[in-house]
């Protein structure tokens, strides 16, 4: 009987040329020519994409949801980031 | 539906006065259309009714393979063939876009195809009917996975966010396997004598486990109360399986086949059809085990899934050396 299990995977799918890759799912893999092959076979049945990237998901760092108010806050007081903080004169153009 | 009668725990829905200011701050969210992502605070009941629901929904594409591929080999012509390995194919895909989906809720796969396995986790009722002929492949199509539809495009719109986009990518697929289906009974009521009959006789047989897929009546049930609540049931049962009989039948007279239910009644006042009540013992003695195939369905998966260790082991010992091999050189 299996003792391992197969490691989890994410998989990234560029969707056309162009375009970043996307998050789509994950899959079990025991390397990672495996794990490109399932992820052909499943996320790809339908010209979906034109480039895969599978990563352990075991190697991704994500942030904690707990961490969002000392992450994101900050930027909520910096309105004049935005080009919109600065009106212009009506009759100054292409600025 | 694919997944049937899921328990909640709940013995009765909270009002947001009986809520902990955690609880409310996590229906407010609900409330609010956000959709809830994995590393998010939630309810303990919340979590564990959502790897119910969904791992019953992926052991359910599962173990729905297996009556299809009962035919692939048998298929009539080869187009058939390529189209409904192609079709059963993607019911694999849905079970592993579902399971990943209830492995970000901290459930491990394994453990979920254990439990299939030692008969502690359900699947539809539907796929313990067997598949007797040709004229099956049209009627699941049509039938089956249309009624999967009608409870899967709500479902794209659930509060929890992982199920609700692996739903997103199963709806793209379902309408191919629906048509597929209709396209072979089609084929069929433009055939012989027999073959329409063969076409009738599965629509006979296949017309009420349709129906019982949506499950008993919710109206009266705490556990659907409180699966609504959490946004992760939008319609009851009756209302959805009235959806069904409402589109079907007419597609059923377009065929020139005859739905069996004297009951069956345009009601013009409602604007729906009316129908018969489906038998609720059957329901709950297929459910339970007693259906014509269930101990052949989980036997077969059972057996599938044990002799496939020594190729999962042998795929883990060569990724094992390869990794040794590559940090020795490095
Ligand atoms: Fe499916
Ligand atoms: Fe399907």
């Amino acid at each position: 009987m299996t003792t391992k299990n197969l490691p989890l995977w994410e998989v990234f799918i560029r969707s056309q040329h162009g375009l970043a890759h996307k998050h789509v799912g994950s899959l079990h893999a025991a390397d990672a020519e495996m794990a490109m092959n399932n992820a052909r076979d499943v996320y790809t049945r339908r010209n979906e994409g034109v480039s895969i990237w599978v990563v352990p998901s075991a190697s991704i760092v994500a942030s904690s949801p707990d961490d969002k108010e000392p992450l994101f806050d900050p930027a909520n007081s910096k309105v004049y980031r935005h080009p919109t903080f600065f009106p212009m004169p009506d009759e100054v153009k292409h600025i | 539906m694919y997944a049937q009668l899921v328990e909640t725990g709940a013995k009765k829905v909270p009002t947001l006065a009986e809520m902990t200011p955690e609880e409310q701050a996590f229906q407010a969210k609900i409330d609010a259309g956000i959709k809830i992502e994995a590393k998010d605070w939630m309810p303990e009941g919340y979590r564990k009714t959502l790897v119910r629901q969904i791992s019953q929904h992926a052991h359910s594409e599962i173990v729905g393979q297996l009556p299809e591929g009962n035919w692939i080999t048998r298929a009539p012509s080869l187009k058939r063939k390529s189209i409904l390995l192609a079709k059963v194919q993607d019911e694999g895909g849905h079970g592993l876009y579902l399971y990943s989906a209830a492995e970000t809720l901290g459930v491990s796969r394994e453990q979920m195809v254990d439990d299939l396995h030692a008969g502690k986790a359900r699947y539809s009722s539907i796929f313990n009917y067997p598949t007797l002929t040709w004229a099956d492949m049209g009627a699941i199509g049509w039938l089956v996975d249309g009624a999967a539809i009608i409870n899967q495009i709500p479902l794209c719109r659930c509060s929890f966010g992982p199920y609700a986009r692996a739903m997103v990518r199963i709806c793209k697929e379902e309408s191919f396997h629906q048509r597929q289906g209709y396209d072979i009974m089609i084929s069929l009521m433009r055939g012989t004598a027999a073959q329409q009959a063969m076409a009738q006789d599965a629509l006979n047989r296949w017309w009420w486990p349709s129906l019982m897929m949506f499950g008993p009546s919710d109206a009266e049930s705490i556990n659907s109360a409180q699966s609504a609540q959490w946004g992760i049931k939008l319609f009851s049962n009756d209302e959805l399986r009235q959806k069904m009989v409402d589109q079907t039948v007419p597609q059923a007279e377009h065929l020139g086949l005859r739905i069996p239910d004297p009951d069956l009644k345009w009601n013009e006042e409602r604007g729906h059809y009316d129908f018969g009540a489906i038998e609720r013992d059957e329901f709950y003695s297929v459910l339970k085990g007693n259906g014509p195939c269930n101990k052949e369905r989980l036997a077969t998966r059972v057996k599938a899934h044990e002799d496939g260790a020594w190729f999962r082991d042998a795929l883990m010992a060569h990724a094992e050396k390869r990794a040794a091999r590559a940090g020795k050189a490095a």
